[in-house]
């Protein structure tokens, strides 16, 4: 991270000179209004600062991004991120993709990114569709998902990215929703400051080919969300009710009685792995969803590691040397005469 | 004991796979060259690792031609034969010569081998090998003997066989065994154990040789002259690794390498991997499309970045090349291309790729392509490749193959200090910067990297505006993009050098060859032109754009040959290109050209072109 001369930046800063051509009301202008106006307020320096992106709706960010940015193939976003981010560490480097460009097409990449902990914040906008094609059931969708692909309803079961993330070996893994400026703009702060390889889940609406896809999770009033909070017992639906770990590891929902949470799920952020996959089990319609910081815990980068062992040769070689390189192996000489020596 | 002097010799070892025959044969040219014979090599394996013993199909083999007079090739066919078994003797004794020279390994020859190489009758004793200079050891139970008392297991003790073989082809051929020797303890430094048995068995088989009497002539091949200079020896991929070391030091910048593991492009990776104190980045990447994809988003960052493949790899890779040609990113893209379609021969050569390197991507996409002509040539050609790369802002392929990424010569080493620099420099000045304004001589675009303040930017997939990079889909601005990126890469023609061309500038028949089959067609022009015949060979590194001093010359010959390991592809171009009715001379067997089978077809068509002037002094008459 580049944090040493803290600019004084507005959301403003951060615009580039673009049209932003994404249809009236998609989820996609609340979250790039989010990262723009966070991102001024770390006061990052734009010229370390590089979004790279796959194909896709989601995809079209890096183009109003007044930064470097990198607009990509399908899925390929996270392969491209880090032959930057291994050999230009200092830059800040974030991914956005979207569940079918970087859960179906790019499914591999994303794997890969997260199990080697390159430090690249990756923001998948999850919308259970396919936009820019014109509204095919993607991965994520729930089964039963009447589009033009699946006039009779989707049939295969939906892909859970948390789930994926974590079992990929992401080093942070959070959720939220587009609209929630507040939450997405904590968590992206503190996705700033991780070293390692973020995950970020965004719920995000498209109304032209998806609408109110998410309706139910955001209505929180209603008890469709638990806020994680560290140290904080899992409620909801206004502190009325809980969840709690039965028998097998079975979680339940209880009645939250005189505020007593005892015996409920306590967040951890750092918890087990355990805890983590648990967490990310939560779904609709039989659970709440859960938001915020799912998971985060340190572990030495990729990047970094593939420098210490430059670093290593050439403490124990010596800086190279290309004439010896040249020089080794079966060398001789051949002298005037034409023979050898 | 006589000393028979030779000119040159081809040997050929055959065996199981699993019988040590690439060793055997690579420790006999290092012996071959430490001698100063001139040598060309030719390993021929299976794509199966430990194939079953005994079969066919699991036969290994490693060709050696050792000279005293400069060699282009690894030779047509073998003097010698060293078969392990039977299997090995099956598919390879129709190539040995006629009174060759035959050293079977009796004691493979047993029933269940014979049976499984599809030997009614035993070989050895039923007449089939009555021309040959047969020479039947039991390598086996001389192996088993020479280690009577050691502690290995039976199994291991018969492990060392190869080096029978090689001790006693060290006999045959004079070959000091010192040197050997010392090879042989250093190699097994961490299993002490199997270099004492192996240099027992050496020794066991120099002493046979020595003492045994079938064995009654040494023959000595006299050390080849060459240009005076440092040499070593060295294989195509070998080659290729120190290229891009050295291509990105002449460049000033970092080397960053992707590859994911491919048949026969694996080994740059593992040469690579060990050059991190030069601090060059490996990165083996999740899969073909990954390690494109990374050399992309380094080469964005402003690393001298490369990925390697071969064909099947290659074609996984178009999308994201076309990305690279799109936003004028400089990668290079290296193709040590096999036999295809599909998973094809992977450890067999072909070049089949060209058509896919010309034009197998989406849309109007093209591609600087080079291609190199022996194991040496390829540092030479990765060298070439990043100068290209990064002086036109253009993703440049060049292309090897499977026999010139595992065939070894001896080099002379370059002098790197008289090589040009072309050291890179990234604009800074924000000052009236578009993303697309170029250079008016080499159309590059400038390489602008991320971390320069005020020159943030986007690029992408998209088409972009011919000035200013931002998304623009208007049909002039397409039409406009799409020539100034075809025009590009034929601007490169002012960076090429003189055209590689052996023989006059006219003539009776015009030889085009390019990449791997250099030697052969050289060699083939050569002793043809000796006998005064009219043969010229153009061998063309740079395949796109096209060589310009071809173009001066093609249509000067009356038949022009387009020899190619493929069916016809150069041929196709060049027919396309200038009209010309080439005719290939084309062979798809996985195997290279053999020097005799170019001079066949070139005096088949000096015979047409005969005909042509006899025809065409008719006419002449006729209208006179």
């Amino acid at each position: 991270m580049t944090e040493a001369v803290k600019l004084k930046l507005s959301k403003k800063d951060l615009e580039s000179d673009q049209d932003v051509r994404w249809c009236p009301g998609c989820g996609d202008y609340a979250i790039l209004a989010t990262v723009q106006r966070t991102l001024a307020q770390l006061g990052i320096r734009r010229e370390n600062t590089v979004f790279i992106s796959g194909i896709g709706c989601s995809s079209r960010f890096p183009y109003y991004m007044n930064t470097y940015g990198f607009h990509t193939i399908h899925g390929r976003a996270p392969a491209i991120a880090s032959g930057l981010k291994v050999t230009r560490p200092e830059l800040d480097v974030w991914v956005i993709t979207g569940d079918g460009d970087g859960l179906s097409i790019g499914g591999n990449h994303m794997i890969h990114a997260l199990r080697r902990n390159m430090d690249l914040k990756i923001l998948l906008f999850n919308n259970q569709i396919y936009g820019l094609t014109k509204g095919q059931y993607s991965p994520t969708s729930a089964v039963g998902t009447r589009a033009p692909s699946t006039p009779s309803g989707s049939i295969d079961h939906p892909l859970n990215p948390i789930s994926l993330a974590l079992g990929s070996g992401a080093t942070f893994v959070a959720r939220a929703a587009d609209t929630d400026a507040k939450l997405m703009g904590s968590i992206l702060e503190q996705a700033y400051r991780h070293k390692g390889a973020v995950f970020i889940e965004l719920l995000q609406n498209c109304p032209v080919f998806n609408d109110g896809v998410w309706e139910g999770v955001k209505d929180d009033p209603a008890g469709k969300q638990v806020h994680l909070v560290e140290g904080k017992s899992l409620v909801f639906a206004g502190g009325t009710k809980g969840i709690r770990l039965g028998a097998g590891m079975v979680p339940e929902i209880v009645d939250v009685v005189d505020g007593d949470t005892s015996g409920l799920l306590v967040h951890t952020e750092k918890g087990s792995p355990l805890y983590a996959h648990l967490l990310a089990q939560l779904v609709q319609p039989d659970f709440p969803m859960p938001m915020g910081i799912l998971y985060r815990t340190e572990r030495t980068t990729y990047e970094q590691l593939a420098q210490a062992q430059i670093d290593d040769a050439v403490a124990k070689q010596g800086p190279g040397d290309l004439t010896k390189l040249m020089y080794s192996g079966m060398v001789w000489e051949v002298g005037a005469d034409g023979t050898r020596h | 004991m006589e000393t028979k002097h030779l000119d040159r010799v081809v040997i050929r070892f055959v065996g199981d796979s699993g019988d040590g025959m690439q060793l055997t044969g690579t420790e006999f040219a290092k012996a071959a060259a430490e001698a100063g014979n001139d040598i060309s090599t030719f390993p021929d394996f299976p794509a199966e690792i430990r194939a079953p013993a005994g079969s066919l199909f699991g036969v290994s083999g490693f060709q050696l031609h050792f000279s005293s007079s400069e060699i282009h090739t690894p030779g047509d066919a073998p003097d010698v034969l060293v078969a392990m078994n039977p299997a090995g003797l099956k598919t390879n004794l129709k190539d040995l010569v006629d009174t060759g020279t035959l050293i079977v390994n009796t004691g493979a020859f047993i029933e269940a081998n014979l049976k499984k190489a599809g030997y009614k009758s035993n070989p050895l004793e039923d007449g089939t090998l009555a021309k040959y200079k047969v020479h039947a050891v039991d390598i086996n139970h001389l192996t088993m003997t020479a280690l009577e008392g050691s502690e290995l297991s039976n199994k291991e003790k018969g492990r060392a066989k190869n080096f029978f073989a090689l001790g006693l082809v060290f006999w045959m051929y004079g070959r000091e065994p010192e040197g050997e020797i010392r090879r042989i303890h250093q190699q097994f430094a961490k299993k002490p154990g199997y270099g004492e048995a192996n240099v027992k068995v050496f020794k066991a088989g120099y002493h046979y040789g020595e003492t045994a009497e079938v064995f009654q002539t040494v023959y000595k091949v006299p050390p080849a002259t060459f240009k005076p200079g440092m040499y070593r020896n060295i294989t195509g991929n070998e080659a290729i690794a120190l290229g891009l070391v050295v291509g990105a030091d002449l460049a000033g910048k970092k080397l960053f390498y992707a590859g994911y593991p491919i048949t026969p492009a694996s080994s740059i990776l593992h040469s690579l991997a060990k050059y991190k104190n030069f601090g060059t980045m490996t990165f083996q990447a999740e899969d073909e499309i990954a390690a494109m994809g990374a050399a992309l988003g380094a080469a964005f960052g402003g690393s001298i970045a490369v990925t390697a493949s071969s064909g099947p790899g290659i074609a996984l890779k178009g999308e994201a090349m076309g990305l690279g040609v799109m936003t004028e990113l400089p990668v290079v893209i290296l193709n040590i291309q096999r036999g295809g379609p599909s998973t094809g021969l992977p450890t067999k050569t072909e070049q089949s790729d060209l058509s896919q390197s010309l034009f197998g991507r989406n849309g109007e996409s093209p591609l600087p392509v080079l291609a190199a002509k022996s194991p040496g040539d390829t540092f030479y050609c990765a060298v070439e490749a990043v100068k290209i790369a990064t002086r036109y802002m253009v993703p440049v392929i060049l292309l090897s193959d499977g026999y010139i990424a595992n065939g070894s010569e001896p080099w002379p080493l370059p002098n790197l200090a008289a090589m040009p620099r072309f050291d890179v420099v990234h604009r800074t000045d924000p000052q009236s910067y578009f993303v697309y304004e170029r250079d008016p001589k080499t159309l590059a675009r400038a390489w602008v990297v991320p971390g320069t303040p005020g020159l943030e930017h986007r690029i992408g997939g998209i088409e972009k505006d011919a000035l200013t990079g931002n998304i623009s889909y208007a049909p002039e601005n397409h039409e406009k993009q799409t020539h100034v990126r075809a025009e590009k890469v034929q601007r490169i023609a002012q960076d090429i050098g003189e055209l590689d061309l052996s023989g006059a500038e006219s003539g009776e028949v015009l030889l085009i060859g390019w990449g791997g089959t250099y030697g052969a067609l050289r060699q083939a022009q050569q002793s043809l032109a000796a006998q005064g015949k009219s043969v010229s060979h153009a061998h063309l590194r740079w395949l796109s754009p096209l060589e310009p001093g071809l173009a001066k010359i093609i249509h000067n010959f009356k038949r022009v040959v387009v020899a190619e390991l493929n069916t016809g592809q150069l041929r196709m171009v060049l027919r396309a290109q200038f009209l010309v009715d080439a005719i290939g001379l084309n062979k798809i067997q996985g195997l290279p050209f053999k020097v005799a089978e170019v001079v066949a077809a070139i005096e088949k068509e000096l015979g047409v072109a005969a005909t042509k002037t006899t025809s065409a002094a008719t006419q002449a008459q006729a209208n006179a």
